[in-house]
C-alpha cells in the first residue's frame, strides 16, 4: 500500500547554517540533507553559503568545496567526476542525476540536494543500494548460452545486432531511474525497477544470448515487471540518456509476441 | 546499526513532478471518478425507468449546482481518461517514448480533456 508520509524517524528537522567567510559577495546557498547515524538523531537540513568566485561550475564541485572548507562531516560518494561511475547520483532541486554533470547554474536561487529518493539512508547524501544491486543480479546480467561456441573465434554478431545493445549496454547503474520511479518507492520490494528491467532488456535483446525464454518467464509476473505504468519519471530522469521506460514497454511486447 | 532504523530518504514532498508524472496520476485519479460516475449514471438510468415521479426527483438533485458540477467533473474525468488511454496503446505498440514526444502527449492529453468538456456542455446548452 502506497504510504504518503515519512516515518517518524525520517521526518526532517532545520538544522545549522554555515555562513560564508566575511569578503566574499558572489554567493549560492545549498540546502543539503544531513543525517548522522551516530548521535541517532532526526536528518536535517543545513544550509551553506558557497563563495562562487572561489568554485568549480558543477554542484559536485560545490560538495567537495563545502567538504573541504567549510564542514568536513559532509558525506557523500564521488569518484570519476565525468558522469561516468554513477557515484555521485543524488536529487538535486527535485531531480534525481549525477553532482558531478549538474551545473550549479541550472539552479536558480537556493539548491536544495537530497539523497536518491525514498531510499534508507546510510549517512547525509549516501544511500543504502543493498536491495537495488540484488534486484541487478536477479536479472542475471551476463551472457547465458547452451550450444557450445566456436572453436576458432568468438561469439561474433552483427553490426546491427550490436546496434540493439549499444543503448542498454551504456547504463551506469547510478539508481536516478529507479528511485525517481513513484511504482519503485511503493514496491521496491517487489517490482525490479527501471535500472534492472532496462539491464535485463540489454539481455534479451542479445543475439547471442541463449536464455531468452528463460529470462522472460521470470519477468512474468504483476510487480516484477508490470508496476511499471509508463509514468516515464525513469527516463525523464537519466543521467546519461538512456530510455528505460521504452526498453520496459519492448520488453511487455515481447511477451505478449511469444504467445503468437 | 540495523537496516530498520536507518530513515527513509523524502520522496513524494520533495521530487519535482514532471508533466508525465501529472497526467499518470491524474489518469488513475480520473479512473476512480469514472467508477464514482458509474455508480450515479446507473441510479439516473434506474429513475428513468421507474417512472415520471422519481426521474423527476433525480433531477431535483442533478440540477443543483452542486450537480451540475459533479457532472462537470465526471465528463471532464471521462475525456481525460479516454484521451490518456489511447495514449496508454499508442506506447503499447512501442511508439512516443522519447522525453519530448510524451511531454507533448502528455500536454496534449490535458488540452483535450478541457476544450473537450467546454465543447460538450457548450452544445448542451
Amino acid at each position: 500500500m502506497a504510504e504518503f508520509r515519512l516515518p517518524k524517524n525520517s521526518r526532517i528537522t532545520k538544522g545549522q547554517h554555515f555562513a560564508a567567510a566575511s569578503g566574499a559577495s558572489n554567493l549560492r546557498q545549498f540546502a543539503v540533507y544531513r543525517y548522522d547515524p551516530s548521535n541517532g538523531g532526526q536528518p536535517r537540513m543545513d544550509t551553506y553559503d558557497v563563495d562562487m568566485d572561489n568554485c568549480g561550475p558543477m554542484v559536485l564541485d560545490a560538495l567537495i568545496k563545502i567538504k573541504n572548507e567549510i564542514d568536513p562531516t559532509l558525506t557523500f560518494r564521488r569518484s570519476c567526476r565525468e558522469g561516468i561511475c554513477g557515484s555521485c547520483a543524488m536529487n538535486i532541486d527535485g531531480g534525481n542525476t549525477l553532482a558531478c554533470t549538474r551545473a550549479i547554474d541550472d539552479s536558480k536561487g537556493r539548491i536544495r540536494v537530497y539523497p536518491l529518493p525514498h531510499m534508507p539512508v546510510v549517512k547525509d547524501l549516501v544511500p543504502d543500494l543493498t536491495n537495488f544491486y540484488a534486484q541487478y543480479a536477479s536479472v542475471k546480467p551476463w551472457l547465458q548460452t547452451r550450444t557450445p561456441p566456436p572453436p576458432d573465434q568468438e561469439r561474433l554478431q552483427s553490426k546491427q545486432d550490436q546496434e540493439l545493445i549499444n543503448e542498454p549496454a551504456a547504463c551506469i547503474l547510478c539508481a536516478c531511474c529507479s528511485t525517481s520511479c513513484p511504482s519503485y518507492w511503493w514496491n521496491s520490494d517487489r517490482y525490479l525497477g527501471p535500472a534492472a528491467l532496462l539491464a535485463s532488456y540489454r539481455w534479451l535483446v542479445d543475439s547471442r544470448d541463449e536464455a531468452t525464454g528463460e529470462r522472460l518467464d521470470e519477468l512474468e509476473d504483476p510487480f516484477r515487471l508490470y508496476r511499471c505504468h509508463t509514468i516515464m519519471n525513469c527516463t525523464q530522469s537519466c543521467p546519461k540518456g538512456l530510455n528505460p521506460a521504452q526498453a520496459i514497454a519492448e520488453t511487455k511486447k515481447m511477451l505478449v509476441e511469444r504467445k503468437f | 546499526m540495523s537496516h530498520h532504523e536507518r530513515p527513509l530518504s523524502p520522496y513524494l514532498s520533495i521530487y519535482r513532478w514532471p508533466i508525465t508524472m501529472t497526467v499518470s496520476i491524474l489518469h488513475r485519479a480520473t479512473g476512480l471518478a469514472l467508477s464514482a460516475g458509474f455508480v450515479i449514471f446507473c441510479a439516473w438510468l434506474y429513475d428513468a425507468a421507474a417512472g415520471a415521479e422519481s426521474y423527476t426527483q433525480f433531477m431535483s438533485y442533478a440540477d443543483t449546482l452542486l450537480g451540475r458540477l459533479f457532472f462537470i467533473a465526471v465528463s471532464f474525468a471521462f475525456f481525460l481518461h479516454l484521451a490518456n488511454g489511447i495514449r496508454h496503446l499508442v506506447w503499447d505498440v512501442g511508439l512516443g517514448f522519447e522525453i519530448k514526444t510524451a511531454n507533448a502527449s502528455a500536454w496534449f492529453v490535458i488540452v483535450f480533456a478541457i476544450v473537450m468538456t467546454a465543447l460538450f456542455w457548450w452544445a448542451r446548452s
